[in-house]
């Protein structure tokens, strides 16, 4: 039994320490905003915060996230209000069939944390998610506007 | 904790049935059978496309497959504009394939695949509105005692003009729920549109922002346990034995259970749990023959077909062999095109629940009849006891199409009776397991007169078929393949695009043992690759200028004509570019649509780096129902199309795939995007598709700007295995 700090609450989760945070998030705590789609820290569908840093959750340990603040994309709004950012993707029609946004959401709330004005370089290094359906001419516009915001 | 999907009470199929589908008999339009029947979500239904709440609410419902395509607005917008409702009060929800038999199929088909959500089913779903608006007109006019011809509507709300009367549609749904529905509704003209044609928002994009969205992966049922498979690595194997004692003590180990003849699974309280156990369990296959097949193997048995004297012949016009024989210059050129997977963002899955009375399905299908039709084979029970609750999908591209992992879950959890199973596929799985867009080499022979005209050309494909797999009984009489020829038919909506006075163009079929499947655009990504960037080798040969040379073919092509000069006067075709900038363009048609693609590179490096800088994309579909989305689409091809052209192979070693995650089949990033500039231009009278046609431009066009870059004309892909890098 390990205890995880998640958007501010703490859980108490029968896992073993070795389990991908990803996979104790949507199984144990059953939070499955945040998506499985590669296992191997390619893709960022699984990103969430923790401690503020922007993290691949599928090779991340639970192990390593004890005690740590996490942040998955249900934790994003506070309370009724969205985020800056979800709110410039809805603005901006983001997602296509979105499996990818959750991780490209919480990518860019890291960015704007870190770079409150990002340039196109400075988005082009901080994204790094993969999205199929290619959704990235928006995602850039969003992520430009929620700057402003 | 848990979220748990609220399981649909089947009472509406059960229902529908028991009333006896007699309802509906000799009701063949859509829009035409009377079942008064309440939404999943409350409410009467007007037709079956509109059910009506009290509160004004519309639930527009919705055949066809949301992959992130759009359908689901553009479709609930065809409904909404016919139906003269308040858009801001439209949802929509899928009704299940079970009840759509149940129903004589009164939704139509479910099929979501080849660009045809919106074109092949706009009609009837637009029936499906007004026929509503005519009940609920009727239904106002009935309450007030007036003639039906003194009232109107418009925004949900019916009028009648001569007193002022004014009531909601939310009001008398319940009244024109129980009229007969109209034989037969006249449509707007599209240029009347106030909807449709717009560019509005998604129906479904907030829950795509905050994780309330649920996609197949996301099912929780009651007691439901979850499980990994692994099928033979090569495709046609067996399981030969596995070691259940080796991981039945593992820690949430349920079950291990061989699945069928090729796959094996381990049921677990986790899905973590089950792919750890399975990684664990010695498996021993039966490979059988095909260990041996190699990628090298594959492409000798496929060039061989280049040269073979038996071909099917799609295209012919006067006599190419003589021409080019006769021709000032020859020019000939030999392409191939990979094997690659989908690689949908969400990795196949399906949740089920197996009793010996009823077998219900949780998945997120392209064809929605086809996994019921599967999950009807693979229970082994009465459609009526069967249902397929679809889910959102993460992705389909052609992938989803195909319900092997339906079949698969409902054989696993059918061993497990009364206890819902979800069955993931590991990325590699996935990978490991997909239905390949299909391989193929392409000789090209061109023949110039001393003017530079072209006067005959050869085109002969060799390699996979689609169909002969995967739906074998569209296959031609004489054995054929029509979707091959995408992008190369004499006529139709996938009609090649120049008037070449001696031509032929044929295939010699040489099918493997690595299934094909469709891929976003199917052939004619590589089809246009092909023709497109041989046009330009012509083009180079005859001294002339591209955009120029393939004007002259084109007169009898003016649709094709009008996209292609529209990115070329965009893009600058004609005037200097920017230093070091270099273009290319081409275009096609497919899937009903006419599209033409201009891009604008730089090279670095010694051309092993290309930043694609723009590419502009045209498209005339006839109608644009969502100009918004249909900017999307192509933007969103082009990221599918580029990250194929540049990094993406499947290949083939030892009768199995190698590549098995992104770390060997990369996918685009945002840094490697260009500016996308969509020019949508429906020139009315067609219906043509959206979500795939542009997709096959981006490639030749940036191929083709590549060569003017370098001088390099590169004819196999993808650019990785030549070590040009999109930067």
């Amino acid at each position: 039994m390990v205890e995880l700090k998640v958007n501010g609450r703490a859980y108490q989760v029968d896992v073993e320490p070795e389990t991908p945070l990803l996979w104790a998030l949507r199984e144990n705590v059953g939070l499955t905003g945040t998506k499985y789609g590669c296992g191997v820290a390619q893709c960022g569908a699984c990103t969430v915060h923790v401690d503020g840093q922007p993290v691949r959750s599928c090779s991340l340990q639970v192990g390593d996230a004890v005690g740590k603040q996490i942040t998955t994309i249900e934790g994003l709004a506070a309370g009724a209000t969205m985020h800056k950012v979800q709110k410039a993707w809805i603005e901006h029609d983001v997602p296509q069939c979105g499996f990818c946004q959750s991780g490209m959401i919480m990518a860019a709330v890291a960015l704007l944390k870190e770079k409150p004005k990002p340039t196109d370089a400075d988005i082009d290094a901080a994204i790094t998610n993969i999205c199929r359906c290619g959704t990235f001419q928006q995602v850039r516009a969003a992520i430009h506007d929620a700057a402003k915001a | 904790m848990k979220k748990t999907i609220e399981m649909k009470r089947r009472t509406f199929l059960v229902g529908a049935a028991a009333a006896g589908g007699g309802l509906a008999l000799g009701l063949d339009l859509p829009f035409g059978a009377k079942v008064a029947q309440a939404s999943a979500q409350g409410g009467p239904e007007v037709t079956a496309w509109v059910v009506i709440k009290p509160d004004d609410t519309v639930v527009i419902r919705i055949a066809r497959s949301e992959m992130g395509q759009g359908t689901l607005t553009g479709l609930a917008q065809l409904v909404a504009e016919e139906l003269e409702c308040d858009w801001s009060k439209v949802t929509t929800e899928y009704p299940t394939p079970g009840q759509s038999v149940a129903r004589k199929r009164v939704w139509g088909d479910f099929s979501t695949g080849g660009s045809r959500g919106i074109r092949e089913s706009h009609e009837y779903v637009r029936k499906g509105g007004a026929a509503a608006r005519t009940m609920l007109i009727q239904a106002a006019a009935g309450e007030w005692k007036v003639p039906v011809s003194e009232c109107s509507a418009a925004n949900s709300v019916i009028t009648h003009a001569p007193s002022g009367r004014k009531t909601s549609y939310g009001k008398v749904a319940e009244a024109a729920a129980k009229l007969q529905p109209p034989a037969d509704v006249p449509l707007k003209d599209p240029k009347d549109w106030k909807i449709a044609g717009k560019g509005v928002k998604r129906l479904d994009t907030v829950e795509k922002t905050n994780g309330k969205m649920i996609y197949g992966m996301d099912v929780v049922l009651p007691g439901m346990l979850n499980a990994a498979v692994k099928d033979c690595p090569v495709f046609g194997g067996k399981v030969k034995s596995f070691d259940a004692a080796k991981v039945s003590g593992m820690k949430g180990v349920k079950k291990v259970v061989k699945v069928d003849d090729s796959s094996v699974a381990v049921v677990a309280d986790t899905w973590w749990h089950a792919k750890t156990a399975l990684d664990a369990l010695p498996i021993v296959w039966d490979e059988g023959p095909n260990a041996k097949v190699s990628s090298a193997t594959i492409a000798d048995y496929l060039k061989e077909g280049l040269d073979a004297e038996k071909a099917f012949v799609a295209n012919k016009t006067g006599d190419s062999k003589a021409a080019i024989a006769g021709a000032a210059k020859k020019v000939e050129a030999v392409y191939a095109y990979p094997f690659q997977n989908h690689a949908c963002m969400e990795p196949m899955n399906a949740t089920v629940l197996y009793t010996a009375d009823k077998c219900e399905v949780w998945t997120g299908t392209q064809n929605g009849e086809g996994a019921f039709a599967a999950a009807v084979q693979a229970s082994e029970l009465p459609a009526a006891k069967v249902d397929v609750h679809k889910i959102m999908l993460g992705g389909g591209f052609g992938r989803r199409g195909r319900s092997d992992y339906v079949i698969q879950a409902v054989k696993l959890a059918k061993q497990m009776p009364g206890t819902p199973i979800k069955m993931i596929w590991s990325r590699e799985e996935d990978m490991l397991h997909g239905t390949y867009h299909p391989i193929t080499q392409a000789r090209m022979v061109g023949g110039l007169d001393d003017k530079g005209n072209l006067v005959g050309l050869h085109m002969r494909i060799s390699g996979q078929s689609i169909l002969a797999s995967a739906l074998p009984s569209r296959m031609g009489p004489d054995g054929r393949d029509p979707v091959t020829f995408q992008g190369l038919n004499p006529a139709g909506e996938f009609a090649f695009g120049y008037a070449i006075p001696n031509l032929t163009i044929d295939h010699a079929m040489r099918n493997t043992h690595v299934p094909p499947g469709f891929w976003r655009g199917v052939n004619v990504n590589q089809n246009c690759i092909y023709v497109e960037c041989f046009m330009d080798e012509l083009a180079l040969a005859a001294g002339q200028d591209a955009l120029a040379f393939r004007q002259k073919l084109m007169a009898k092509h003016p649709k094709n004509l009008a996209v292609l000069n529209a990115v070329a006067e965009k893009i600058g075709w004609g005037k200097p570019a920017p230093a070091g900038v270099h273009r290319g363009l081409a275009h096609f048609m497919a899937f009903g649509s006419y599209v033409a693609g201009a891009a604008e590179i730089s090279v670095a490096k010694d051309g092993k780096e290309v930043k694609v800088h723009r590419i502009v994309g045209a498209t005339d579909c006839g109608h644009a129902v969502n100009p918004a989305q249909i900017d999307r689409q192509v933007a969103g091809s082009f990221v599918y199309g580029l990250s194929a052209l540049f990094m993406q192979e499947c290949t083939v070693k030892d009768g199995r795939i190698v590549e098995q995650n992104f770390d060997t089949y990369d996918s685009m990033r945002i840094a490697q995007m260009p500016k996308v500039e969509s020019i949508i231009m429906p020139s009315g009278g067609f219906w043509g598709g959206v979500g795939e046609p542009t997709i096959c431009v981006a490639a030749p066009a940036v191929l083709n700007a590549y060569a003017a870059a370098t001088g390099k004309r590169i004819r196999s892909f993808p650019l990785k295995n030549h070590g040009i890098a999109l930067v």
